[in-house]
């Protein structure tokens, strides 16, 4: 398919450009007449987004979520990647597993599908799984997410072999034996009677991440990173030569624990919202470049596993929808942010980060194109969504940074009904 | 005056005016409880059931007995016995419930936010019995009413609530209540069972009972709530005992005739001494009598809202 963009501001920019698909790629030119000319009319373009780190539920848990309503969430969100966690059933530690997930992304899929494999068996924390047989079915890092990498002495062999075959690590970082809580640990858990759970359950853990990356001169990547005392911690490292790199979502850079009044488990997510303090150093985390990426987690729940009381209710929010035009309007609206560097952390860093050769508009690389309309605010309403589920505390909020077209692979994946 | 909720779910929920409408409404149905003839029509034509998760003595009688005196309905619903053991879940439970043309739910659960999770699903207004260690606020109301009875007026009462805070439901209400009314509470024990940020619902956090018992009007050992103790929080009973309980010598620091109150159900010896729990300060079973006054007006207060709807 040839495809015309017309009159798109590429990224953001003030002037009106076309850009040229043809044969899944950004192409000088087309070599006939385009099957498809859009005129996005001045609306923003981009390099597709790339989320880094999410739940697409599938196999195992369809009923929440599969790879067909995900990526279409995804596309929506205005995503060409994904890249989806193995706490799937089962669990994606070996090679075949990885081989149906991305078969079955390609034949029914709405974005590129780029599957993190489990860094230990089972996610049981306790063997190798096998990076190699892996990662020639198609993943691009080793996670044991939803759970740390626990002990020390696995972590350190999980690194080392990932090096072997130049996979990233990813680490959900929480001391397991402080995290047995609702929310986070502070006033208002107190106040409501919950469970808390301490910022140093997460600050501990990524403290030993980054002493044994750097006792092994190994890279090690921080998955969705709450804290003020993580985003130091990271940022001392990094400047002091340490190659870690850390992510985080944009509920921690919108929310904090306070949306959990009321008892909403909607505002129930792992590690928890946090306080004030925290918001803002994520937001100093992310414009000083110690955060490199901004991702989803995105994790749909069905109604039965949210609608519960709070303590029982599954942790985790969707994101897929809402992860650009959050961090549109929280972060780069307000002058937190360029919107390069905005970009820089949802596509051209998890790119990079991920070894993909995406998050480019250059000629010759893959069609992925994200377009939004960064003037109309627009209000949320979680009944639009594509996604099976519907867990956002999102609902009702009036946003900037629509989507108004998807092309993954030189394909449209989403297109606004006008 | 009404009651600006249709339900009663905690002591954050409701304003010092409401407080002082309850307390108020108390005291008549106290004198109705003393009468010869513990019968009024308050509720007549009106139902009420008690749903317990948890097990209780004091305050679930005490809801049936406010109940039947005012002529409700009542029945209620434990978690044994009930479909609650094939796996129904609280909210279908609660509906089927409400659905039998309820009035009022009364409901105790072990999970925080219980009541507030099935309130908005419910037609019947429900009252928070005690969920998980958020909140008590029946008790706390009682408690109150317990020491204003004593001393006329709750400001600037000093009261000081000793024990496992980290898992009292009572605690938390009876300091968000009392300082809204007024009162100065103090709380004081171990390290380990003062949750972050505890003085931040209106109260101060001691470094000791002595001092927290200092001075005070009203002495208030909370349950060491032994069931609840998931984590390594005190490492034995006796330990417990020799350094966090309010025995004789302690209360002697407290104002000489302070009142010693305790939620019930007391660990003998562990809290405090039986000679205390017995002591004439002690005013522990006048409690237990006042929570079925408390809990007729709490019932009569949320009827009479209903009935001008």
């Amino acid at each position: 398919m040839k495809i015309h963009l017309k009159n798109g501001k590429i990224m953001g920019g003030n002037t009106l450009l076309d850009i040229f698909i043809e044969d899944g790629k950004i192409a000088a030119s087309l070599s006939g007449d385009a099957d498809r000319v859009i005129d996005v009319q001045g609306a923003a373009v981009f390099p597709g987004l790339i989320d880094a780190h999410c739940h697409l539920r599938d196999p195992g848990f369809e009923y929440r979520e599969d790879i067909v309503s995900g990526t279409k969430s995804a596309a929506k969100g205005g995503f060409t990647s994904v890249c989806p966690m193995p706490n799937t059933r089962p669990v994606c530690d070996n090679a075949s597993v990885v081989r149906s997930i991305v078969a079955k992304a390609k034949s029914e899929g709405y974005a590129n599908v780029f599957p993190i494999g489990a860094a230990s068996k089972g996610l049981a924390g306790k063997e190798l799984a096998e990076y190699g047989l892996m990662k020639e079915e198609g993943i691009v890092a080793v996670s044991d997410d939803g759970r740390p990498i626990g002990s020390a002495d696995l972590l350190m062999k999980v690194l080392q072999y990932a090096s072997d075959f130049s996979i990233p690590v990813m680490n959900h970082c929480e001391v397991e034996s402080l995290a047995d809580g609702a929310m986070n640990e502070g006033d208002i858990s107190t106040q409501l009677g919950l469970r808390g759970i301490p910022t140093a359950a997460e600050d501990i853990m990524i403290s030993r991440d980054i002493l044994m990356a750097e006792y092994l001169h190994l890279p090690i990547h921080i998955c969705h990173v709450s804290t003020q005392g993580g985003v130091r911690l990271i940022r001392e490292a990094k400047a002091r030569g340490v190659r870690v790199t850390a992510e985080t979502c944009p509920h921690y850079f919108v929310l904090t624990e306070e949306a959990c009044l009321g008892f909403d488990t909607n505002a129930k997510m792992n590690p928890p919202l946090r306080t004030e303090e925290d918001r803002l150093a994520i937001i100093e985390g992310l414009k000083d470049k110690t955060i490199d990426l901004i991702v989803t987690d995105h994790a749909p729940h069905h109604a039965d596993e949210k609608v519960l009381e709070f303590a029982l209710a599954n942790n985790g929010i969707v994101g897929f929808e809402t992860a650009f035009a959050l961090g549109y309007t929280y972060l780069v609206r307000p002058g937190f942010l360029s919107l390069e560097d905005f970009i820089a952390c949802m596509s051209v860093n998890p790119s990079k980060l991920l070894g993909l050769g995406r998050g480019t508009l250059a000629i010759g690389a893959p069609a992925d194109i994200s377009v939004f309309d960064l003037e109309q605010p627009f209000v949320f309403d979680k009944d639009t969504m594509l996604s099976k589920a519907r867990n956002t505390p999102f609902h009702g909020y009036t946003l900037y940074g629509e989507t108004n077209l998807t092309i993954s692979g030189g394909r449209i994946t989403y297109e606004k009904l006008c | 005056m009404k009651l600006r909720n249709k339900d009663l779910l905690g002591m954050k929920e409701l304003q010092a005016d409401e407080i002082e409408e309850i307390l108020k409404t108390a005291e008549m149905m106290k004198m109705v409880m003393k009468s010869g003839n513990k019968k009024t029509s308050h509720l007549q034509g009106k139902s009420v059931v008690t749903l317990f998760y948890e097990n209780s003595t004091r305050t679930r009688l005490s809801f049936e007995m406010a109940s039947k005196f005012m002529g409700a309905a009542s029945a209620n619903i434990s978690t044994s016995g009930s479909s609650v053991n094939k796996g129904e879940s609280l909210l279908d439970t609660a509906r089927t419930i409400d659905v039998m043309s309820t009035d009022i739910i009364v409901m105790r659960h072990n999970q925080s936010g219980a009541p507030h999770f099935i309130a908005p699903h419910m037609n019947a207004s429900v009252v928070n019995a005690g969920d998980g260690m958020n909140e008590h606020p029946t008790q706390a109301l009682l408690d109150m009413y317990t020491m204003k009875e004593k001393y006329g007026s709750l400001d600037g009462l000093e009261v000081a609530i000793c024990g496992d805070l980290y898992h009292s439901r009572v605690a938390r209400s009876n300091a968000i209540g009392l300082s809204k009314m007024g009162a100065k509470v103090r709380v004081a024990g171990p390290a380990t069972m003062i949750p972050h940020g505890f003085g931040k619902m209106g109260c101060t956090v001691c470094s000791s009972i002595a001092e927290a018992v200092e001075g005070a009007d009203v002495v208030m050992g909370l349950r060491l709530q032994l069931e609840r103790q998931s984590k390594s929080l005190f490492p034995s009973v006796p330990e417990y005992a020799r350094y966090y309980s309010i025995d004789q010598k302690t209360l002697l620091l407290a104002k000489p005739d302070a009142l010693v109150m305790h939620p019930g159900p007391c660990n003998h010896g562990v809290e405090m001494p039986t000679v205390v729990y017995d002591s004439p300060q002690s005013v522990i079973n006048e409690q237990v009598t006042n929570g079925v006054a408390v809990r007729m007006a709490v019932l009569y207060l949320l009827m009479a809202r209903r009935n001008q709807e």
